[in-house]
């Protein structure tokens, strides 16, 4: 290619100026963090809280100085449950707001679209929501519970109270049929048996016959994983057959997307979940955030939701680690992070895992009443087994995957 | 013999819900040749009636589900043909483009009313128990009122005036005009007709299902396939269909699986149209209503 005296002289400029800009950018005095949650279509209910939660971290941080001795800005982002936009806004911030570090994504799917953009961009990612474990990446922190940690709780814990025969009902993706999976294998660990195990697609509301065939195998519980708002009628037709009450309900979904505020409580009484957090945990630290939250949002916010947790965890997490590098450059903070650092957060002790990049966290079994959750058991410092028993970033840095975890 | 009932209730049970949704869609396709695709979204706003008219405004829900949610959606039915589909007739495309946009917009619409977040109310009726088994009253309940409105719709078509003048104007809406009619009146008294339906058949469902704006979309593809399944017949290829649909749809359900079950009626339905591109009624009691 030829160019003449002038264009080369263009170019130049151009590219001179180009290089401005990020210098002047980091000469500034603010840190930039992104979000990316959904906050309409299809998954709001679930994205909402989790949005709010990080708008929530930041104005808590800044209110404490910021960090470093810099504010803290934050971009949002909503890409209206649709994956295609996690696409488009994960690489504008990364590449237009350069953050620090990005919190985003509801399901997994949007995760693995948002996952390898960030890694080549190399932009720090947190991915918050509780999700079926195996993700193995050093450039992501997954702070959301998984199986291993919640599942074999509410088990054991409804097993010892009820029986030995289980019936498992799921959503039929991934993330239900990872945790059926999960929910049988500790069924039988525990001595038990599964009866049956059946998967609904997601827009599958009418559960009549399956009602029926769960009455038929008259188990001595319901494992439910299922999801989503269509998924909320089985609860309700579980009631209107008179089953509320007769079989006891167990899960580690339902109350996740505000079932327990968007039904009325006579519909779902006595259900059992088991979460890391709960609103209604005891505790100063927990009594403030609930307390600051409701100032900042209202106080009818409807639910402070576990996912939720998970954001503002994440940006505990995140925050501590960059006080400990004392800078916010990615390396230094991955290194911070993976030194096992922990935060005092609102559901107990969270720990970053080093080897997973995932939490130890506390995890608490309790009964659906009246609108709220109420604490019945406290498992404290439970590890993320089952994405340790196949990821291990000390040893293998490089690796970039989501395993499938072989029962 | 008790699971026997039970699933024979869950069956007819399955059937009443096909028959309430797809009912309305029936009466607009048949009739006027009309597809609307905002269908789905008249349910939804049968619902929301039903549960606001029993949570907020504290009235009896049976009141609520059976003259509110159709009366208040066979109202907005008729405003919309009056605003935009009465202008599309005969151009099929169009007003499916038109309803279509209608849709988007009743959902926009709801979730800024009253937000995207699943609400519900419980049925009144009790759980009846058969045998070892129970299943919900509500079930009994929609298969009457299932029953009720066939019955009162083969009424209204063979025994009134009114019924009369729309089924000639189905035939030849420049003669029943020639001879005095108004097929513009018949049009728009018909798709309000249809979108009291919807209304109905959302009330109906509100205390089983939990109601969002988006809900509509889990229904208007089952409506639609038992529609064109059924054929231009209104009611006797709406029970054909949604007698069959149902019946396989549970049975597979029950046998194998909920997804086996779905796919059973899609593989049902593919088949159907394959092997009758006329519906149902393009073949089989032609001459009824």
């Amino acid at each position: 290619m030829a160019l003449n005296r002038r264009q080369l002289l263009g170019t130049a400029a151009a590219a001179a100026a180009m290089t401005q800009v990020p210098r002047a950018y980091a000469q500034s005095d603010s840190i930039v963090v992104s979000s990316i949650y959904d906050q309409s279509g299809g998954l709001d209910v679930y994205g909402k809280p989790v949005a709010d939660l990080v708008r929530f971290a930041v104005a808590e941080q800044n209110a404490k100085g910021g960090l470093l001795g810099k504010e803290i800005v934050l971009k949002e982002y909503d890409p209206q449950s649709n994956n295609q936009l996690y696409a488009q806004f994960a690489k504008r911030t990364a590449l237009a707001d350069k953050p620090a570090a990005v919190f985003a994504g509801i399901t997994s799917s949007s995760r693995e679209v948002v996952r390898p953009i960030l890694r080549q961009a190399k932009t720090l990612y947190f991915y918050t929501t509780q999700y079926e474990g195996g993700v193995c990446d050093r450039n992501i922190f997954c702070t959301g519970v998984t199986p291993a940690q919640t599942v074999q709780k509410l088990v054991n814990h409804t097993m010892a109270k009820t029986g030995k025969k289980a019936y498992i009902v799921a959503a039929d993706y991934n993330y239900g049929q990872i945790t059926a999976d999960w929910v049988k294998k500790f069924t039988l660990d525990n001595g038990g048996e599964v009866l049956n195990t059946e998967f609904f697609p997601l827009d599958v509301a009418d559960f009549g016959s399956s009602i029926s065939k769960i009455q038929a195998a008259n188990p001595d519980f319901v494992y439910s994983a299922l999801v989503g708002g269509a998924h909320m009628s089985f609860y309700r037709q579980w009631k209107a057959a008179g089953m509320l009450g007769k079989i006891q309900l167990s899960s580690t979904t339902f109350a996740g997307g505000n079932e327990h505020i968007a039904l009325p409580a006579e519909e779902y009484n006595g259900h059992w979940i088991c979460q890391n957090y709960l609103q209604e945990l005891p505790g100063e630290r927990n009594k403030k955030l609930v307390a600051d939250f409701h100032k900042m949002f209202g106080e009818d916010y409807p639910y402070i939701t576990e996912l939720g947790m998970g954001a503002y965890q994440a940006f505990l997490l995140w925050a501590a680690a960059v006080e400990k590098a004392g800078t916010v450059d990615r390396m230094a903070v991955i290194e911070a992070l993976e030194t096992g650092i922990s935060v005092d957060a609102p559901s107990g002790r969270v720990t970053v895992d080093p080897a997973t990049h995932h939490t130890i966290v506390d995890v608490h079994v309790s009964e659906a009443r009246d609108k709220q959750l109420n604490l019945i058991e406290k498992f404290e410092q439970q590890p993320p087994a089952d994405t340790s028993a196949v990821c291990d970033l000390i040893n293998n840095p490089d690796d970039n995957q989501q395993y499938v975890i072989e029962l | 013999m008790d699971f026997a009932s039970i699933l024979a209730i869950e069956i007819l049970g399955s059937i009443a819900i096909l028959v309430l949704i797809s009912i309305g869609l029936a009466v607009v396709f048949g009739m006027m040749k009309v597809i609307n695709m905002a269908h789905g979204e008249f349910i939804m706003l049968g619902g929301y009636v039903t549960i606001f008219g029993t949570t907020h405004a504290g009235l009896n829900i049976w009141f609520c589900i059976l003259v509110l949610s159709p009366l208040i959606v066979g109202l907005v039915g008729l405003v919309l043909e009056w605003l935009v589909v009465r202008h599309l007739y005969g151009r099929m495309i169009d007003t499916m483009l038109a309803t279509w946009g209608l849709s988007l917009a009743i959902v926009g619409l709801m979730t800024m009313l009253v937000g995207n977040t699943t609400t519900g109310i419980s049925t009144p009726l009790p759980s009846v128990a058969i045998g070892k088994f129970s299943t919900s009253g509500h079930v009994f309940f929609l298969i009457a009122l299932a029953t009720f409105v066939i019955i009162a719709l083969a009424c209204l078509f063979k025994f009134t005036t009114f019924g009369l003048t729309a089924r000639a104007t189905t035939q030849d809406a420049n003669m029943v005009a020639n001879l005095g009619g108004n097929p513009r009146r018949i049009y728009a008294v018909t798709f309000g007709l249809g979108a009291a339906l919807a209304g109905l058949g959302g009330g109906a469902l509100a205390p089983i299902i939990g109601v969002i704006p988006t809900i509509g979309i889990t229904y208007i593809a089952k409506a639609f396939i038992t529609v064109i399944s059924g054929g231009a017949t209104v009611i006797a290829g709406n029970l054909a269909a949604t007698s069959l649909f149902g019946t396989i749809n549970q049975l597979f359900t029950y046998w194998y699986t909920p997804i086996i079950g779905e796919v059973a009626l899609l593989v049902c339905a593919v088949i159907l149209i394959r092997l009758l591109p006329q519906g149902i009624t393009g073949r089989f009691f032609k001459g009824t209503i």
